[in-house]
Parts: C-alpha cells; structure tokens; sequence
C-alpha cells in the first residue's frame, strides 16, 4: 500500500523492523512469556496463567474483535461507524429472542441479518444522503438502545421474562478439544518453570471452547485477506484513501461502501449475539457496556489492521478477564509492564535512542513505585484500561498511526 | 434571502417531529393502540402544572447542554465529551463546594467558577489532542467520557472524597452549606431552580459574544473556513482550543441547577447522556440560543410525559426511539435543503454565464 510504505521509510526505527519480522515476533512472545513466568514465580500469583483467565480472556475479547472488525470494514471504506454500540445491541436483543424462539443457531443468524439491516442503514444516513458520520452513528445508537428497551417491554414480560431481561436462551455446547488438553492440563500441573505457565495459557484456550468462538476467530485471517489480497479489499481500501481517485477510475465507492458498512454491521451485531448466547445465555439491558466504543478503540489501538485489532482485543479483554476473577493479577501486571519497560530501556539505551529509551525508562519507574506504593488497583481504572491506552497511543504515536486517509469525511460524487 | 432563511430553519424542525410523531403513531398502531388518543394523554399530562415545574428544571440542564454542543458546532467540533466535561464540573464544584465556608453569594460564584474550569480544562485535553495532534476529538472526546466516570467513581470511594448518608444506597459527596445554595422561586405550585436564570444568562451572552464581538466572528469565520481565517490573520489553531475550552466550561455548569438547588451533593445518581442530548438540540435548535431553549424544553416534555404511556401499556422507551428519529430527520431535512439550495445556486450561476456568452457574442 503506497501510504504506508511512505511512512514505512519514516518511521525506519529498529524497533519497527524487530517487529516485523514473524520469527522475532515470536522471539518476543515468547520473551514476555518468559517475564510472566517470572514474576509468578517470584509473587505466587498464578492466575495471570491460569487456565481460566486465557479462557475469560477469549470469552472477553471476541464481542470486542467483532466490533473492532465491525469499525475496521467501515473505516477502510472511509465511513466511521460510531454506531458499533447500538448495532451490538441490535445482536444481543436480535439473538437472544430469535434464539428462545428457535433455537441458538437461528439466534445468530437472525443476529447477522438484523446487524446488516443496522449496517445499511446507516450507510444509506452516510452514503446516499450524506449526514455526518458522527449524527448518524450516535443516533443509531439511541434508536437501537431505546428500541431495545422498548421491545423488551412488549416482548419479554408475555414469555416469562422480564422488562429489561430476556428468558433464558439454549446455549451453544462447548467441548474440550480430545488429548492436546489433557496433556496440556497435566503439563500445567507439574509446576516446571515456565512450560507449566505456557501450558496453562493453551489448557484455558483448548477446554471448553465453542465452535462459533473458532468461527469468529477465523474472520479475522479472513478480513486479512479480503483488505490484501482480493479485488473488493483493494478498491474498498482505495475508497478509504481515495474516494474521488476510485471514481475515476471506475470504482464505485457508493457501491464499496454501502457494502462495507452493512458488513460492518454485521460483525458487530455477531458480536452481540456471542454476548447473548454464548459469554451468557440471556439478554439483558445493558449487556453492551460500552463495548461498541471499545471496539472502535481496538481499531485504533490495531492501526487499522485485522492482526491489530486481533492484538487490541486481547490485551483489552485480558484486562477484562483480570478485573472480573482476581485483583491482585493487576499487580503482578503492572510488574510484567515494568519488567518488559526496563528491557526495552536497556535496548534503547544500547542502540543509543535517547528519546525512547527514556519514556520507557519513565514508564519503567512508574511501574515499579505503583508496585511498591500502591495496594490494589481500583476497579475502576481496570475498567477504563483500554480507554486510557488508546488516549496514550493517540497522543504519543499519532504520527505512526496510519488511518484511512478519507475515513470520517463525508464524500459525494462529482464534488470535491 | 433572510426571510428564506428562517422560513426553512422553522419548517425543518417541524417537519422533523412531524415525521417522527408519525413513525411512533405507526408502532403504536401496531400494539393495537389508538396514537391520538396516547398523545392526547401524554400532552395533558405534560402541561400539568406539576410536571412543568420538573419539565422547567429539567431544560435548564439540557439548554446549557445544547448551548455548549452549539459553540462547538459553530467551530465545525463535535463536542461529544459534554458527558464528561459536566461530571467534572458538578463533581468538582460540589467538592470545592462543601470544603470552604464563604458568605452566601461568593459561596455560590466560586462554586460556579470551579464547575466551569473543571469542565473546561477536562475539554482542554481534547483540545490540545486535536490542535497539536490532529487526533479527531470525536475519538478523544468518546474515551474521555470513559475515563471522567472512572476519576469519579474512583474519588467518590468512601475513603477519599465520598461518604455513606444513613439510610441511603448512594455514596455521595459531602453536603454543600446552605451559603453555597441556590434558592427555588415559587411557579405553578412549585420550586423552579433560579438556575433557570443563569442558564438564560448564559444564553444571551453566547448570542452576543458570536454576533458582536471580535471574538466571535473570529470563531464563526475560523468554522467556517479554517484556511481562510488563517490567511486574514485569525490564529486559528488557538480559536480551535479556545472554543473547545469554552463549550467544556458551559458544559460543566449542566449539573448545577439540581446541585445548588436540589441535592446540594453530587453522587452516581447524577444521569449521564447528556452529549447526544446536547448535539442533538443544538442540531434541533439550529444553534441558536432561542431555538436551542424551544427544542430544550420539547426533550424535557418528552421525558417528563413518557411514564404516563405505562398506564396506557405502551413501553415509555418509546420516547427514546421518538428523540433518536426527531434528530435523524433534522439532519437529513438540512441536508436535502442545503442540496436544493445548491442546486438553485448553480443554476442561477449557469444562467448568467449563459447571458454573459450571449453578451459578448
């Protein structure tokens, strides 16, 4: 892609180029593995490893990668899409009623066509008529909590549910995947250093899995795909960059765009409906929790790439899964964070990039006093993790951020 | 062209409820209610005089949110943080509030004055984010929000900032003296908040400060074209912040109304929602501080008359779908009138030019 490539040359650290790299990901996985496996070692908390929480985290992070996907479809057309929440709500209501009525399959389908109807709708808003993106999205919003509510009062209460609470819907059966998780789970049990905490992390993502967890996660290779290596991916990001350059080669943005957006809707309903049907079995107001707009932060965490969004969702649900089970794991988070921030320091310091060098070095030291001067971590800032994160990545790496070009502009044809 | 001008401003609103009462009449009558009849009973219910008192309080919380979002829009922004910069300020002005003894009416401004940079500054992070890092403050603003509720949550904990009243589920801060209070004037039987008048105050000084003075046609000419503005001498960049600052500050005074007059303490009963609320009526309100009050005071109607719907066994979040259809169909009526009046722009043009050729030939 010719933008990035441009800001490639830029951006020519070596820390970009480490990363780049697949096998040296790896290495570096595996390193924070490593300090993980120390610091458990050295506190006594286990939990950072234990099977549940990888298990909670993938539970946590898959309604947040589908709403990020959701705003990733929609922003490489060069449409944002602030509507993810209300369109996640339109999954959760959607799913959990058309699943007590027949069954938690038809629940996700019904999920998916309502969500591509959100979708469309909202692009017919931006697209054809042309309102700002920001007034189409937030009202999307509105409408679909407050029709939510308003159908739940017409619906529920006849069938035994409640005003704000649906009647309990069939959940998806879960099953252990045969001999890998056994093996894993006597691995873990052994307490060997550091194999026994990787094995732990595998045993929680092998034991009880849903099949539409694998399902979902697979769209994210997908979207890989579609946005790289196929004909629509390639005009619809041209639409995002590009809008009146496309046209005039023959693209129909109007076209790509209505597309892209009822897909975008899509996802994020189907993430509603994991919600609903699966991380729960029952629809209850207030499920989204503002995980629509968390979405739209993994995009922006993810920098407007599938793999991002994919990493984005993790270590937001993985906060997720912490604040849920255990308190203390934050500490012992927050001394990986440290330990991982004096690597990087030393790294820095040795290949003589003074600027880097010292704002890990600065973060390294607030680690540590957070951990010898503070007791718990106050729920409330656990819960506004990502928030905060995506603030910092705004701020400090703006410049390295490379977003759609036109994403949020509104575009007509024929004018400039 | 004037008279053009306010004919569309008024017709647009109208048209706009107009289709959205239609929309729900349709819902209704697919509950197999009769919709004359629920909003026959919803507008006698309404203009009770009981209820037009809360109506009262309650659209002197939401002008000042309308007021703030319209500021922001006349600079192009869209200030979707009005959520948080308000709980900044209730919370903080409570704070500062109940901390100090002062005689009555200082007691008062300072609690104002600290609601208002409390709301300001927190607008200003967004504000530097988007005039040194050219981050959207739609994003910003949004994670913001997020971030305000946690700060607050956290201090209201009941060893910092909060306590615990006997008797009661809610942490809240402590009390604010009765100097630091706000007296409630007698109407239709009930207590109005003489908030009210700040509110209008508030009203009258954004019309003058965008129509006669220096600064404010420096804002309206800096939104309407940034690089214009620029390039008469307008430091537009600072225009950006300050306005951002501005609206952050009119947005902290939301909450003032029910904490000088009603509960004199902030706790999480405070409700949230009030950006969209706020963009919303200023959208409504065509950002004019009239209009902004009228389309204030027909959100507060709406929601002040919706329980009554319970009786008649329609859901009242009802009222939600009807708010969120007024504001889709105001946008896109501006949006086809604003393309009409292109075209006929265009078409005007066209015909000159062909009676230019004409001339010359």
């Amino acid at each position: 892609m010719a933008t990035d490539t441009k800001k490639d040359v830029q951006a020519k650290g070596k820390v970009k180029k480490f990363f780049t790299s697949p096998a040296r990901i790896t290495i570096a996985i595996a390193g924070l593995f490593f300090i993980i496996a120390l610091v458990e070692s050295l506190t006594g908390a286990t939990d950072i490893s234990s099977p549940g929480t990888s298990g909670a985290t993938l539970r946590f992070a898959i309604p947040l990668l589908m709403a990020g996907l959701g705003g990733l479809w929609a922003e490489r057309a060069g449409v944002i899409n602030i509507g993810l929440e209300g369109m996640m709500i339109v999954g959760t209501w959607t799913a959990a009623w058309f699943g007590y009525l027949h069954g938690p399959l038809m629940g996700f389908v019904a999920a998916a066509i309502f969500g591509l109807a959100s979708g469309f709708f909202h692009a017919i808003l931006t697209v054809k008529i042309g309102i700002d993106q920001a007034v189409s999205g937030l009202a999307i919003n509105l409408i679909a909590a407050g029709g939510a509510r308003y159908l739940s009062g017409v619906f529920f209460p006849p069938v035994g549910g409640d005003r704000t609470v649906s009647p309990p819907v069939d959940s998806f059966p879960t099953f252990t995947i045969p001999i890998i998780a056994p093996v894993l789970e006597s691995i873990d049990a052994q307490n060997i250093f550091f194999i026994s905490n990787l094995a732990g992390i595998l045993h929680g993502l092998t034991k009880d899995v849903s099949l539409v967890t694998i399902a979902l996660l697979l769209l994210v290779p997908l979207t890989s795909w579609i946005l790289w290596r196929s004909k629509f991916g390639l005009r619809m990001r041209f639409s995002g960059e590009n809008p009146m350059a496309a046209e005039s080669l023959g693209i129909n943005v109007y076209h790509i765009r209505y597309i892209a957006i009822s897909i975008s809707g899509m996802l994020a309903s189907l993430g509603g409906a994991y919600l609903a049907l699966v991380a729960s079995s029952v629809y209850r107001e207030g499920q989204t929790a503002g995980r629509g707009f968390i979405g739209l932060a993994t995009v922006i965490f993810g920098n407007w790439k599938p793999s991002g969004v994919f990493a984005g969702s993790i270590l937001f649900g993985f906060t997720d899964a912490l604040r849920v089970r255990q308190s203390e794991s934050v500490m012992s988070l927050i001394l990986v964070g440290g330990i991982v921030a004096a690597v990087l320091t030393l790294y820095y310091s040795i290949s003589r990039q003074w600027k880097p060098g010292a704002i890990s070095a600065v973060i390294m030291l607030v680690a540590i006093w957070i951990h010898q001067r503070v007791d718990v971590i106050p729920q409330e800032f656990v819960t506004v993790f990502p928030n905060f994160a995506t603030l910092i990545v705004l701020t400090f790496l703006a410049q390295r951020l490379t977003p759609p070009a036109m994403a949020g502009m509104p575009y007509r044809r024929g004018s400039e | 062209m004037k008279k053009d001008r306010i004919f569309w401003g008024t017709v647009a609103p109208l048209a706009a409820i107009l289709s959205s009462v239609l929309l729900v009449s349709i819902i209704l009558m697919l509950r197999g209610a009769n919709p004359i009849e629920i909003f026959q009973v919803m507008i006698s219910y309404g203009f009770d005089p009981r209820n037009l008192v809360s109506e009262l309080n309650q659209t002197t919380a939401y002008y000042l949110a309308g007021v703030a979002a319209a500021i922001g829009f006349k600079m192009l922004l869209f200030n979707i943080g009005i959520d948080g910069q308000y709980r900044m300020g209730a919370f903080f002005g409570a704070v500062v509030g109940a901390a100090v003894s002062l005689p009555p009416v200082l007691h008062v401004l300072l609690i104002v004055i600290t609601a208002m940079l409390a709301g300001g500054l927190w607008a200003a992070i967004a504000g530097y984010l988007k005039v040194r890092r050219g981050v959207s403050e739609v994003i910003s603003n949004i994670m913001l929000n997020f971030i305000a509720a946690a700060i607050i949550a956290f201090l209201l904990g009941e060893n910092l900032l909060g306590i615990l009243p006997e008797g009661s589920q809610n942490v809240q801060t402590r009390p604010i003296p009765v100097s630091g209070q706000m007296p409630t004037f007698k109407m239709f039987n009930g207590e109005v908040y003489s908030f009210l008048f700040v509110a209008i105050l508030v009203g009258i000084a954004y019309w003058i400060m965008l129509n006669k003075t220096v600064f404010g046609f420096n804002l309206r000419a800096t939104g309407l074209s940034f690089r214009a503005a620029r390039s008469s001498g307008v430091n537009a960049p600072g225009m950006i912040f300050i306005t951002t600052v501005l609206s952050g500050a009119i947005a902290g005074l939301v909450g003032l109304g029910t904490l000088l007059s009603d509960t004199h303490s902030y706790s999480m009963a405070f409700p949230s929602g009030f950006a969209f609320t706020g963009l919303s009526l200023a959208l409504l309100g065509r950002n004019h501080p009239v209009g902004i009050f009228f389309a204030a005071f027909l959100w507060s109607f709406l929601e002040r008359a919706a329980p009554v719907l319970e009786y008649e066994g329609v859901p009242p979040e009802i009222v939600i779908v009807m708010q969120g259809t007024i504001v889709l169909s105001i946008v896109i009526a501006y949006e086809v009138v604003a393309r009409i009046n292109l075209r006929q722009q265009q078409r005007a043009v066209g015909k000159v030019n062909v009676e230019l050729a004409k001339e010359s030939k």
